[in-house]
């Protein structure tokens, strides 16, 4: 059963004297019980709305929300049953950090030895043992993000939310962190939503990921399928890294196909066997598309597509190449170190199995193979 | 500090008690006098060394004013006691009213907001006098004049903008998601109001609440034209020293030591929470 649902959710701000901002459209949403989900976005794509208007602090303009059952889009914040770690962190001031992390434990009337175990366990799992009885003025950023991060896992809720959970963390803590929370998430069935604009939190925490951009949802997918088969041009571009290589090409009707070419340099045929009936279709209506192929599925030193190389770094475990081919910049990743100097000719494979083909929308006409 | 020469310390002391003395002579002047009588007041050149008396304090709390033309009454203690009803009730009304209203400004945007907020600032701008001829009229007519609650309040013409935008401007500084979090936990918003925002707000809401007992500790006007003699404040009962056989110098001194004395008092009390809560800007982290 979904745990959480929400069904056309739009958010339009209004102030006075300036133009409505629609940050959230028409926004379909089901999270299954258990599942932890990544809001993932850059600024101002409506993510951090998104979880706001769960949690309660803004109302929805149009659309519902419901959570295990529970069409809560319009009770108040108390009763929604929600656990929230803020962005910026917001404990209480007077409070230790003990007692910030115990607080809705205590509201809720836990027995206190029960109330101290579930606290020290928390403390424990998010490294903030030591400054437990500390105030909140008197520790680190990092250390309140933890403590934030603490009070809201600490609770019983049917819902987890986490705004940019681990921002303020060292790399090394936070790898830590992502590794125990999604366990403990994984063993107690918690279900969760967090706000990230970093592809590898979300990866590395994320059962599935939800790409936001302008305030509608591109695809909600895992992290698997967002590279593989990505539903968009924005979400080809902004999941993986380096992004990937994007050519505009034109179409033309081959024997067996299609035949896709980019200026003069580049041409990539497409068996018309191999695509299914409506990108067929598609494709012989759209006289120009956009083609997409990750950087790591090009091949350095084979291939007959001649590129001049702009750059060439060694990153430890992979070579990132950057080529100039008639003017359109490709970069290939490669495992192992390649001998090629800026200004140097190299060749670059570029498959048509690899390819991913855009309509003039962006939508997706036809995925990469095998992926 | 450590590191700074004798020389520089000397002068540094020597600075310090010359503003010291600069700033405190009016005060300890009025406080020498009050405990002498007139003639050793008048006396030129006037004397540091004088024998004391309390015949000023007396002289006050019995009510009777010896003068050279005969036996005043004066009710100053009458007086002190209406000072002391009439700036707290005033101020504990305005804090009723104007805490919420600041919170509401600070956290909701609504039609009108700001011009009501402005508006209530406004009432400051007003020369007071404009104010009350308007309005003694209306208050004789309403059977307002000469009433605490008719004083009370038109002192929120002083005491409300003031709290009003003083703890606005606190209430701005705490991040809202700290309510947030404490509602998602379980509470209401009237809940967070009362057990987050205002503690939170607490030295603002001391020092704005100081600051308009002050103001209306020493309003004279709208007291002078709209209380009678039971109803008057110190401020208006001090013009009662000034008698046909000549100004009491002495009392006036002992009086302005009592009436300085409750305004003094609870700025020592308040001042504990004014110093309480200025960690609170931490919570920005």
């Amino acid at each position: 059963m979904d745990m959480l649902e929400l069904r056309g959710i739009d958010k339009v701000y209004r102030s006075r004297g300036k133009e409505p901002v629609h940050a959230v459209r028409a926004l379909d949403m089901a999270v299954e019980k258990g599942e932890i989900v990544a809001l993932l976005g850059s600024s101002g794509c409506g993510k951090t709305s998104t979880l706001r208007m769960i949690a309660g602090f803004e109302d929805v303009s149009a659309g519902s929300i419901a959570l295990g059952g529970r069409r809560i889009h319009e009770l108040p914040p108390a009763r929604r049953k929600v656990a929230m770690a803020f962005e910026g962190y917001s404990l209480y001031p007077p409070l230790t950090v003990r007692e910030n992390i115990a607080f809705a434990l205590k509201s809720a009337q836990l027995p206190r030895a029960e109330v101290t175990r579930r606290v020290d366990e928390i403390a424990r799992l998010v490294e903030i043992e030591d400054i437990l009885d500390s105030y909140p003025r008197a520790i680190s950023g990092g250390q309140q993000q933890r403590v934030s991060l603490a009070r809201a896992l600490v609770r019983d809720a049917d819902l987890y939310l986490l705004d940019e959970p681990m921002g303020q963390l060292e790399p090394q803590l936070r790898a830590v962190l992502r590794g125990r929370i999604k366990s403990l998430l994984a063993e107690r069935g918690m279900t969760a939503i967090f706000v990230t604009h970093d592809q590898t939190e979300a990866s590395a925490l994320a059962d599935r990921i939800a790409v936001m951009e302008g305030g509608v949802l591109q695809q909600f997918a895992s992290e698997k399928e967002l590279k593989g088969r990505p539903a968009n041009l924005f979400v080809a571009s902004f999941i993986g890294e380096p992004p990937m290589n994007l050519l505009d090409a034109e179409v033309m009707r081959s024997d067996s196909g299609f035949r896709l070419s980019v200026g003069t340099d580049m041409r990539f045929d497409i068996a018309g066997a191999g695509l299914d009936v409506e990108a067929a279709k598609t494709l012989a209506a759209t006289p120009q598309v956009r083609i997409g192929i990750r950087p790591q599925k090009i091949v350095v030193g084979t291939g007959d597509v001649r590129v001049k190389v702009v750059s060439n770094q060694w990153l430890g475990d992979q070579s990132h190449v950057a080529g100039d081919c008639g003017g359109r910049m490709l970069i290939a990743v490669t495992p192992g170190r390649v001998a090629a100097r800026p200004g140097e000719i190299v060749s670059f494979a570029l498959e048509p199995r690899h390819l991913h083909i855009f309509g003039g929308d962006g939508t997706c006409i036809r995925h990469a193979e095998g992926a | 500090m450590e590191h700074s020469s004798l020389a520089g310390r000397i002068f540094r002391g020597v600075a310090l008690t010359l503003i010291l003395i600069f700033f405190m002579f009016p005060i300890v002047w009025i406080f020498l006098m009050s405990f002498q009588t007139n003639e050793q007041i008048l006396r030129i050149p006037p004397r540091i060394l004088f024998e004391p008396t309390l015949a000023n304090y007396e002289a006050l709390i019995s009510g009777q004013l010896r003068t050279a033309a005969g036996n005043l009454q004066i009710s100053f203690m009458r007086n002190l006691f209406n000072s002391v009803v009439l700036s707290s009730a005033a101020v504990l009304l305005a804090l009723l009213l104007g805490v919420p209203a600041a919170y509401a400004f600070a956290r909701f945007k609504f039609r009108l907001g700001e011009s009501i907020a402005f508006t209530l600032l406004s009432f400051r701008f007003a020369p007071p006098l404009l104010v009350l001829l308007p309005l003694s009229l209306y208050y004789q007519e309403l059977g307002l004049n000469d009433t605490y609650f008719g004083i009370v309040w038109v002192y929120q013409l002083i005491a409300l903008p003031l709290i009003l935008w003083i703890v606005r401007g606190y209430f701005e500084d705490i991040s809202p998601d700290i309510e947030h979090a404490y509602r998602l936990a379980g509470h209401s918003w009237r809940e967070a109001f009362t057990r987050i925002a205002v503690p939170l707000a607490g030295p603002g809401i001391a020092a704005a609440g100081l600051l308009s007992f002050i103001f209306c500790w020493n309003n004279f006007v709208f007291a002078l034209i709209l209380a009678s003699a039971d109803k008057q404040p110190v401020t208006v009962g001090a013009l009662a020293f000034v008698t046909a056989s000549g100004i009491q110098y002495g009392q006036i001194a002992a009086a302005i030591v009592l009436s300085v004395t409750p305004t003094l008092l609870l700025a020592l009390y308040a001042q504990r929470y004014l110093v309480e809560g200025l960690s609170l800007g931490a919570v920005k982290g």
